[in-house]
């Protein structure tokens, strides 16, 4: 059995996404790596099980998503990362926002339990559906909606984030979004 | 004494906080601020495109493959 050039083309095209994801859940780069190879090989391993048609991209965070969810049970009697080694270790790309404002929002992401952290990178940054979001972290679609509140009312209380006053961008930002914000 | 109880202390100011953690439910601009720093940490990684080192692993999987159909236990 060779892997089908569109397959491979489909697999490739979701590894920056799937390092971006693992990033997130792992906070480190190279046990991040480590997960996309291994998602990578199981992917291949279990093409067969891949349905033509649907979205690879979601099919491969599944694999991605339960590997780090058995990893971290493993790690997780051995190692509690609950204050910030997670995010120390996260320091690349430090040039969007302000260093400082990016750093504690790290550090506040880090102590979201990680049922709630996946959920809210699923939705809120991966740009999955609250259903495929439901499908990858497998549970029901009102679980994934609580989870991602639950995890935004955390980090805005972690960030102490009172409305609109310490607002980071600027007046011009706010104004746009205000007016475009009918969605 | 009690320095809570002080006069002078803004008194909408602590309603308007106890409203907001008794709802439990956060504003427009406070979502869509954890929603931009959230996009801008994933992008960064995203922007990194993709590593030689997949590009490689799958190419040699295909060779590998094309040579012994069997025997790929990890």
């Amino acid at each position: 059995m060779t892997l089908a050039p569109s397959l491979k083309e489909a697999m490739l095209s979701a590894v920056p996404s799937l390092r971006a994801f693992a990033i997130s859940l792992s906070g480190n780069i190279d046990r991040a790596d480590d997960l996309v190879q291994e998602t990578l090989l199981r992917a291949i391993a279990n093409i067969d099980s891949f349905q033509p048609g649907t979205n690879m991209s979601a099919w491969m965070f599944t694999i991605l998503r339960n590997l780090f969810r058995s990893e971290y049970r493993k790690r997780r009697r051995e190692v509690e990362d609950t204050d910030g080694s997670y995010a120390e270790s996260l320091k690349s790309h430090p040039e969007q926002a302000s260093r400082l404002e990016f750093q504690e929002f790290r550090t506040a992401l880090s102590k979201l339990p990680p049922d709630q952290r996946e959920a809210l990178i699923l939705v809120g940054a991966s740009g999955f559906s609250y259903e495929e979001a439901a499908n990858i972290c497998g549970c029901a679609v009102g679980t994934i909606k609580s989870r991602v509140n639950r995890a935004r009312t955390r980090l805005a209380d972690l960030l102490a984030i009172e409305g609109s006053e310490d607002f980071g961008p600027d007046q011009s930002t706010r104004a746009i979004m205000a007016a475009g914000g009918r969605g | 004494m009690n320095e809570d109880d002080k006069p002078g202390r803004p008194e909408h100011m602590q309603t308007e906080i106890n409203q907001r953690k008794s709802r439990g439910r956060l504003g427009r601009d406070v979502q869509n601020k954890i929603g931009q720093q959230l996009r801008a940490m994933y992008d960064g990684v995203v922007n990194d495109g993709v590593p030689d080192r997949f590009v490689d692993m799958l190419s040699k999987l295909d060779e590998q493959k094309n040579g012994d159909k069997e025997g790929s236990t990890p």
